[in-house]
C-alpha cells in the first residue's frame, strides 16, 4: 500500500494569474457543449483546489450562463466544495457496501483522530474530512481515498498508518 | 391524430400532447401541481401520475407523450393513493399557516388539498427551510413555503433570460434561490415579478404596501393622490370574478374615490405625455445620426418598463445610451403632481401623497432610484399593484361590482386611444408611431383606422417599417427613409435585440421593449393566473378601450397641449428635463454583490483583527 504524494510541484507553485489562465483554457475548450459543466468545474477544482465564488462566477461569466446555475451545481455534488481543502483529501464511501462493512466507523474514527467533522479541514490545513456515496470500488469495502489513490477493505485500525504514510 | 383510452373512453388526440394535456382537452381533469401551460412541465412533482398500460411504475402525465393504442387510467386506487401519498409528503415539509397567509383561497398547492381531500396529517417532522428574504423592494421570498416546483426557475431561465433563481445545495437541504444564499436586492434581479406570477404558492410575492397607503389615507393632513395604469383596468376585474378581459375603468375609479383617495387621475395622462417627449426625442436623435451620421444615436430604445431598465443595465450597460431618457409615464405623472398640480390647487409639495397603482413590481423598486428624486423629495411614495389594489378593496367593504362607474379627475386624468395601449406589447410603438408621422409629415399614419398591426399580438419579437414621403420642410432630413422599427416583450427577446444594438448592428431606427412577455397585461403584479387565453382576453380589452376613445393620438390631448401652454413650455425644454427625463446606472453583472460580499469579509476580518 502506498500513498502518492498528490500535489504535483507544477500545480504548488502556480501564481494566481497563471491558474485563471488555465482554467480560461479549461472553460474554453469546452464552451458550447452543452452538459459539460459537471465537468469544467471538476477540472477547474483540480487546477484550484477548491470553487469559491469569485472562481464560480469566472466560470459563469465565461460560459455565459448564470451564476446561480453554477453555484447550483457546486452545491448539489459533495465532490465539489467552495472551501479550501488539505493538503490530502480523505473521502471515506457511505455507498451501501462500504456503509455495511463498518464506512461509519471509519468517519468516526477519522474524526476524532483529526479533529474535525466531515466536510471540515484541519487548522494545519494538512487532512479534509469527506464522505461519498458510492466509489464504484465496493468489491474493495470499505474503501477510503487519499487524494485520489483508492485505498481498500480499511478497518479503524489501518487508519493511523495510512495517516502516517502522509507526512 | 393517435388513438387512446383513458379510464375506459376512447379519444383521437393531437400527436405530440402530453397525457396530461389531451386528458384536459377531453374534460378529465388530472390534479397536477407543478405543471404551468405553455412554460413549465419538468414533472417535478410527480402529484400528476397516472397507471399507463405496459408500464412498469406510475408515470407523471405531464411527461409522456400520447402514443397509438395507449391505454390510461387515471383514477385508479393505486394512482389515488400514490398522489396521497406525495401530497401528504410535500405538506410535512409546508408551515400550514394557511390563515395568516396572503395566497389564502388563491393557492395551487391549497386547493389541490381540497381535491385530494386531506382529513389529516399524518407525518409530522422536521421543516426544511425556514429563510425569508425581504431585502428587495419588489419582490419577497419565503423559503418556508417553497414546494420545490421550479416554475419559478423555468420562468427567470427560459423565459426572461435571467437566471437568477436557481436550486441551490441538494435533498432535504435544497433551496430556490440566488447563489451564495445572496439576498434578491443584491443580485441582478429585474424585479419584473415573472417568478411571481408563476408560483403556486407564497413562496414568491410582491412587497405588500398596502399598510403605508392606508396609514396616508387615514392622514388627514395628506393630500392623497391615486394614478392607475392602463393595464390594471383590464385585469382588475378578475380580482372580483368578473371574466379575463373586462373593462372596469369606471368602477374602478368609483372603487379609489370610495378607498378616501382625494385626487384620483390616469397614467395614461402621462402616457400621453410621454409620447410627445419620446417622440421628439426621437426625431432629435434622427436628425442627428441621419444629417450628421452622428453614431450611437440611432436605435432608440423605450424606457417605460422598469424591470427592462434594470435588465439593460446589468446585461448592456455599454448600450444604456441607446435608451430613451424620459422616465416611465407614472414617474413623469408623479412629478408634475407635486410641482404643476400642487402649485395649482395651493399645497406643498411635502403634504402630497401619490400612490401608483400599477401591473408591476418592478415599478416599486424604481421609486426607490435616487435618480428619482426631485431636489431630495420621492415624486411617488408609494406603488401598489392590482392585487394589492384588490386587497384594499375587498378589505374596505366596497362591493366592487355593484359601483356605478365614475370619471377620472382633471386635469391629469385626461387620456387619448394612443396611451390606453400602452399597456399592451407594441402600444408605446404605435402611440408614437401615430404622432411622430403626423409631425413629420401633417398627415395621419397611413393605417387603417390608425391601428398599426403589424407590431400588435403575443409574438417575441414584431417588425414594422414604414415609408416617409411628403415630410415637411423642417424633416426634410426623413424624406424617402424607410423607418424600421421592431418590438419585442420579455427578456430573451430584448437579449435578441441588444446584442445587435452592443454589436453595431442593429437595422432598426426605433425599438420597443417592455420587460414581461406580453407586456404590462401580463405584469408581475397582475391577478393570477395569468396563461395565454387570459393574456390574449386583457390585450383584446385594452385595443377595445383605445378603438373607442373620440381621440387617439396623443397630441390631440387637450390637457397635454395645456400643460405645455401653462407649465412646460417646449419638449425636451428646461423644466420637461427636469421633471420628465432621467438617467440610468450601468452595473454589470456580478460585480456590484461580489465586490460587496469581498468587502464584508475584509470588514469582518478587520473586527477579528
Amino acid at each position: 500500500m502506498q500513498v502518492e504524494v498528490a500535489q504535483c510541484a507544477c500545480c504548488a507553485n502556480e501564481t494566481e494569474q497563471e491558474k485563471l489562465q488555465r482554467i480560461a483554457h479549461v472553460i474554453d475548450e469546452f464552451k458550447g457543449q452543452p452538459g459539460s459543466l459537471i465537468q469544467i468545474l471538476h477540472l477547474v477544482q483540480g487546477i484550484y483546489g477548491y470553487l469559491p465564488i469569485e472562481i464560480q462566477q469566472f466560470v459563469a461569466e465565461r460560459l455565459d450562463i448564470p451564476l446561480s446555475e453554477v453555484y447550483g451545481v457546486t452545491t448539489f455534488y459533495s465532490f465539489f466544495t467552495t472551501q479550501p481543502r488539505g493538503e490530502y483529501t480523505i473521502r471515506v464511501c457511505l455507498g451501501t457496501a462500504c456503509y455495511v462493512r463498518g464506512g461509519a466507523e471509519i468517519v468516526k474514527r477519522l474524526s476524532q483522530t483529526l479533529g474535525v467533522e466531515v466536510g471540515g479541514t484541519t487548522p494545519d490545513r494538512k487532512f479534509s474530512l469527506e464522505v461519498m456515496r458510492c466509489i464504484g470500488a465496493c468489491g474493495l469495502a470499505p474503501a477510503i481515498t487519499v487524494n485520489d489513490q483508492v485505498m481498500r477493505q480499511v478497518s479503524p485500525d489501518k487508519l493511523n498508518r495510512i495517516l502516517a504514510m502522509c507526512d | 391524430m393517435v388513438n387512446i383510452t383513458i379510464n375506459g373512453k376512447q379519444f383521437a388526440v393531437e400527436e405530440g400532447l402530453s397525457v396530461l394535456e389531451a386528458a384536459k382537452q377531453n374534460n378529465i381533469l388530472i390534479p397536477s401541481l407543478c405543471y404551468l401551460e405553455d412554460v413549465h412541465q419538468v414533472g417535478a412533482c410527480r402529484i400528476c401520475v397516472v397507471e399507463i398500460e405496459g408500464a412498469r411504475t406510475l408515470q407523471a402525465s405531464c411527461m409522456v407523450q400520447v402514443r397509438e393504442g395507449m391505454k390510461v387510467r387515471t383514477n385508479t386506487d393505486k394512482v389515488r393513493k400514490a398522489r396521497k401519498m406525495l401530497y401528504e409528503l410535500m405538506l410535512s415539509d409546508h408551515p400550514r399557516n394557511c390563515l395568516s397567509c396572503f395566497r389564502n383561497q388563491n393557492c395551487e398547492f391549497q386547493r389541490l388539498g381540497e381535491i385530494i381531500q386531506i382529513t389529516d396529517f399524518r407525518f409530522e417532522g422536521e421543516k426544511s427551510k425556514t429563510f425569508v428574504d425581504h431585502s428587495s423592494p419588489s419582490v419577497m421570498r419565503d423559503s418556508s413555503k417553497c414546494i420545490l416546483c421550479r416554475r419559478c426557475i423555468t420562468v427567470c431561465n427560459q423565459v426572461q433570460g435571467v437566471g437568477v433563481l436557481n436550486v441551490q445545495k441538494r435533498g432535504f437541504k435544497s433551496v430556490i434561490g440566488p447563489a451564495d444564499e445572496l439576498p434578491l436586492s443584491s443580485v441582478n434581479c429585474t424585479n419584473c415579478g415573472q417568478c411571481i406570477m408563476a408560483c403556486p404558492v407564497s413562496a414568491l410575492g410582491a412587497k405588500d404596501d398596502t399598510a403605508q397607503v392606508w396609514q396616508a389615507l387615514f392622514d388627514p393632513k395628506k393630500r392623497v393622490i391615486v394614478q392607475t395604469a392602463p393595464a390594471v383596468r383590464v385585469a382588475l376585474g378578475e380580482e372580483f370574478g368578473l371574466p379575463p378581459g373586462t373593462i372596469v375603468t369606471g368602477k374602478m375609479a368609483a372603487a379609489l374615490r370610495e378607498l378616501g383617495f382625494d385626487d384620483v387621475f390616469d397614467t395614461n395622462f402621462a402616457a400621453d405625455l410621454t409620447i410627445i417627449e419620446e417622440g421628439s426625442e426621437f426625431l432629435q436623435r434622427a436628425e442627428a445620426a441621419l444629417k450628421t451620421g452622428q453614431p450611437g444615436a440611432l436605435p432608440l430604445v423605450t424606457s417605460c418598463s422598469p424591470g427592462w431598465i434594470k435588465y439593460v443595465e446589468h446585461e448592456f450597460p455599454q448600450t444604456l445610451d441607446h435608451i430613451s431618457t424620459c422616465k416611465s409615464p407614472h414617474m413623469m405623472l408623479g412629478a408634475l403632481a407635486k410641482t404643476y398640480y400642487a402649485k395649482k390647487i395651493g399645497v406643498a409639495p411635502e403634504d402630497i401623497y401619490v400612490v401608483s397603482i400599477m401591473p408591476c413590481t418592478a415599478k416599486k423598486f424604481e421609486i426607490t432610484r435616487p435618480e428619482m428624486l426631485l431636489d431630495g423629495m420621492p415624486t411617488v411614495d408609494a406603488v401598489l399593484t392590482t392585487r394589492e389594489l384588490a386587497r384594499m378593496i375587498r378589505d374596505a367593504g366596497i362591493d366592487f361590482c355593484a359601483l356605478d362607474d365614475m370619471p377620472f379627475d382633471a386635469p391629469l386624468g385626461f387620456s387619448t386611444g394612443a396611451a390606453d395601449i400602452f399597456g399592451a406589447t407594441g402600444g408605446v410603438m404605435e402611440a408614437a408611431l401615430r404622432t411622430v408621422y403626423e409631425i413629420v409629415t401633417g398627415r395621419e399614419i397611413p393605417f387603417e383606422s390608425l391601428n398599426i398591426t403589424p407590431v400588435r399580438g403575443l409574438s417575441q419579437v414584431k417588425e414594422a417599417s414604414l415609408t416617409i414621403e411628403g415630410a415637411k420642410p423642417e424633416y426634410a432630413y426623413l424624406e424617402g427613409v424607410t423607418v424600421r422599427v421592431a418590438v419585442t416583450s420579455g427578456l430573451m427577446g430584448a437579449k435578441r435585440l441588444m446584442r445587435q444594438v452592443a454589436d453595431g448592428t442593429s437595422p432598426y431606427h426605433f425599438i420597443e421593449i417592455m420587460g414581461c412577455p406580453g407586456g404590462c397585461i401580463n405584469g408581475g403584479g397582475q391577478p393570477r393566473p395569468s396563461n395565454r387565453a387570459v393574456r390574449e382576453a386583457r390585450m383584446k380589452a385594452i385595443y377595445a378601450e383605445d378603438a373607442g376613445k373620440p381621440r387617439r393620438k396623443s397630441h390631440d390631448n387637450p390637457y397635454v397641449q395645456q400643460l405645455y401652454a401653462e407649465f412646460l413650455g417646449t419638449p425636451l425644454g428646461h423644466r420637461s428635463h427636469k421633471l420628465l427625463h432621467t438617467h440610468y446606472t450601468p452595473r454589470g453583472r456580478y460585480n456590484q454583490y461580489l465586490k460587496a460580499r469581498q468587502n464584508e469579509s475584509a470588514e469582518a476580518a478587520a473586527v477579528e483583527k
